[in-house]
């Protein structure tokens, strides 16, 4: 312990001076446990400040569209390392065929996102965009799936081809997810 | 750990600075170290405070910004108005909580 006299007050240095950090997540998938890991990562970036934005393709697209964003499944089929929480089990990959077993997974699974106070995509989105984050839908996509701007959320700030997100992305760090 | 002087009292503040004695806060220390960070307190950022104040007593941890948000009544876009870039962290600071511990 250090006396008042030879410890001058420290200020945290919470990196006010401008940086020029900026993150560009893809979210290519809409199964439910593929589209936490870019909007968890995504909200922590805007929380330290740093310019931060979100392309959705494919069917990532399906956490931005209205019809779609607050029904996203989970399926442990074809994911070998699926177990029940905190057991050393694996579950069985026929099961995750049977009727029903989607549904009931994801029931767990959103019950597990709950429990931990992570709101679910709709919110998490909301909160992104409230952040500051900027989310945009990829054109390609939109053709492919018959969208239009009126069947994403507003807080999508447009659509966007392959080269405007390259041109968007440049000199960011790029994450595919 | 070491002791310092913030508005006239001496505290307990980590490497980082940020107070590590809940009870040796007041609200001449939250001004001081608001100060320090380039903010001048209104009266939503002392509603964020004492909302962060007493959920930290009542749960035993710093709430995440959603929380304060949900249950605290302060949107995130007010948030990040109030504490710039930062608000989690500038929050808690002058609020002399630890720095919230939660991914979300």
């Amino acid at each position: 312990m250090t006396t008042a006299q030879d410890a001058p007050s420290v200020v945290p240095d919470f990196g006010d001076e401008e940086t020029d950090r900026r993150i560009c997540f893809i979210a290519s998938k809409g199964t439910l446990d593929m589209v936490y890991p870019s909007l968890v990562m995504a909200n922590a970036a805007l929380g330290e400040g740093i310019e931060t934005h979100i392309f959705f393709t494919f069917w990532g697209m399906d956490i931005i569209t209205k019809k779609h964003m607050d029904d996203l499944q989970f399926t442990w089929m074809g994911n070998t390392a699926m177990h029940p929480p905190g057991k050393k089990m694996h579950m069985p990959q026929g099961l995750a065929g049977l009727p029903g077993m989607t549904a009931l997974a994801t029931k767990m699974m959103k019950k597990q996102i709950a429990d931990l106070d992570v709101p679910e995509v709709p919110e998490f989105l909301q909160m992104i965009a409230d952040a500051g984050g900027h989310l945009w839908a990829c054109k390609m996509s939109v053709d492919m799936m018959g969208l239009t701007k009126e069947d994403m959320i507003d807080e999508v700030e447009d659509i966007i081809t392959a080269t405007d997100f390259i041109e968007l992305s440049d000199g960011a760090q790029v994450i595919f997810t | 750990m070491a002791v310092t002087t913030i508005a006239g009292a001496e505290v307990q503040v980590d490497d980082e600075g940020f107070m590590t004695e809940y009870d040796e806060w007041n609200e001449d220390i939250a001004k001081a170290l608001a100060a320090n960070i380039g903010i001048d307190l209104g009266e939503t950022h002392w509603q964020v405070i004492k909302f962060l104040r007493e959920d930290y007593k009542e749960q035993g941890e710093t709430p995440m910004l959603r929380r304060v948000s949900n249950v605290g009544g302060v949107s995130t876009k007010e948030l990040f108005q109030l504490f710039p870039k930062k608000p989690a962290k500038k929050m808690s600071y002058i609020a002399g909580v630890p720095k919230p511990q939660g991914c979300v």
